[in-house]
């Protein structure tokens, strides 16, 4: 059997191959480290136990939906209390609970975000406490 | 009248005391900067009703008197565009043929003419606005508030459309940069969303009035609970001969003017 122009087909078969395998050769060996998140505010300095809500495992995988519940909760059932697992009620506020004692949004929030690529947009709307123009 | 020195020392003690009186009696209400553990207690002694409600006291309301609008711009950060196509409004003043269309003839008096009344969101009890929402961004709570979830909003303005009071403004800008002093306590909007007022439901579940009502010297507005006999508003409206905004269109307005 013959192949009939064979050098422009075994090209483009190489070139295929490397194109389809490119996202896993590309960039190999290269480290993406972590992002290093800080708690080092003053509110969370304050804290006599530092804890968060709810544990941190539970906080860093599922804040988003503990939010969204917030939200719908705070707009539309008017639920401003949240009572955590372990009995302690916190405000349902983005700006004044979270952000309060989490007040260096850049090195807590952004960074995280900017290493998964998440772009939430609650910031649009709700205000960054020392951002304001006062 | 002589003034001896005991005298003096007298009301000089009084005057402090009386000085000092609210902020001992009542200190979360004082103070402009709660604590977050003040402000969750505040949470605690929400204002309830079975259906909130305005009275506008016409006749007391003073004819350049914006103190309402001012006071409730800069609470929920209303930004000012410097432009009456793009003006967003939760409270503003409307003169009497614009109020109340088809109520006024070339007889009128100057008085009435002239006159400006303060116009808002009506919080209807058959609010049209909530009808016709397709995300139910736009929806009507236990207590008569038809209230704004802004997070649902995808800026379709069928509610500004739907809303016979014109009382919906809508974001054709980011407002932010607009804002004169953004209050931190208030979430700003966003471009592509409409706003209006919310009878001031985050103050009531701190268990306090709503702005314009609090910022009126004058008492001219009165708010409270409809269903309520007891309540001040609904025994004013009661007593005395008073106009809801186009009632005729089914909406039941719930601010009543007392004319």
């Amino acid at each position: 059997m013959k192949l009939y122009n064979g050098g422009i087909i075994i090209t483009g078969i190489v070139i295929f191959a490397l194109l389809i395998t490119f996202p896993f050769w590309w960039g190999k060996g290269e480290k993406n480290p972590a992002p290093v998140l800080s708690v080092d505010t003053p509110a969370i300095n304050q804290l006599p136990d530092k804890r968060c809500l709810e544990d941190a495992s539970f906080m860093r995988k599922n804040h988003m939906k503990l939010l969204n519940t917030w939200r719908e909760g705070a707009v539309r059932e008017g639920q401003r209390l949240y009572t955590a697992t372990d009995g302690r009620s916190f405000e349902v506020s983005l700006t004044g609970t979270c952000l309060h004692c989490h007040s260096n949004k850049d090195q807590f929030c952004d960074r995280c975000h900017n290493y998964m690529g998440a772009k939430p947009n609650c910031f649009s709307c709700h205000i960054i406490p020392g951002e304001v123009n006062k | 009248m002589t003034s001896n020195r005991r005298e003096f020392l007298k009301i000089a003690g009084a005057s402090t005391l009386a000085l000092l009186a609210p902020a001992i009696l009542c200190p979360a209400r004082t103070r402009g900067n709660l604590s977050a553990a003040e402000q969750k207690s505040s949470l605690l002694h929400p204002l309830t009703a079975k259906r909130w409600a305005l009275a506008v006291d016409h006749a007391k309301c003073s004819a350049d008197c914006t103190d309402c609008i001012t006071a409730c711009h800069r609470i929920h950060n209303v930004p000012d565009f410097h432009n009456p196509k793009d003006e967003i409004k939760w409270i503003w003043t409307e003169p009497f043929s614009a109020v109340f269309p088809g109520e006024n003839h070339p007889y009128q008096g100057q008085a009435v003419q002239k006159m400006r009344l303060p116009v808002l969101c009506n919080h209807c009890a058959n609010p049209p606005c909530v009808r016709v929402c397709p995300t139910k961004a736009t929806f009507q709570r236990r207590d008569g508030i038809v209230m704004m979830d802004y997070h649902r909003c995808i800026g379709c303005r069928l509610c500004m459309a739907a809303c016979p009071y014109g009382a919906r403004s809508m974001n054709y800008r980011d407002p932010r940069p607009f804002i004169a002093g953004i209050n931190p306590d208030f979430p700003t909007r966003t471009k592509g969303v409409v706003e209006k007022c919310n009878f001031c439901e985050e103050r009531l579940a701190r268990g306090l009035r709503p702005a314009c009502v609090d910022a009126c010297k004058q008492k001219a507005l009165v708010f409270g609970d409809v269903e309520n006999p007891q309540a001040e508003v609904r025994q004013l409206i009661e007593k005395r001969f008073n106009l809801r905004r186009r009632a005729n269109l089914g909406t039941k307005p719930q601010i009543y003017y007392i004319l």
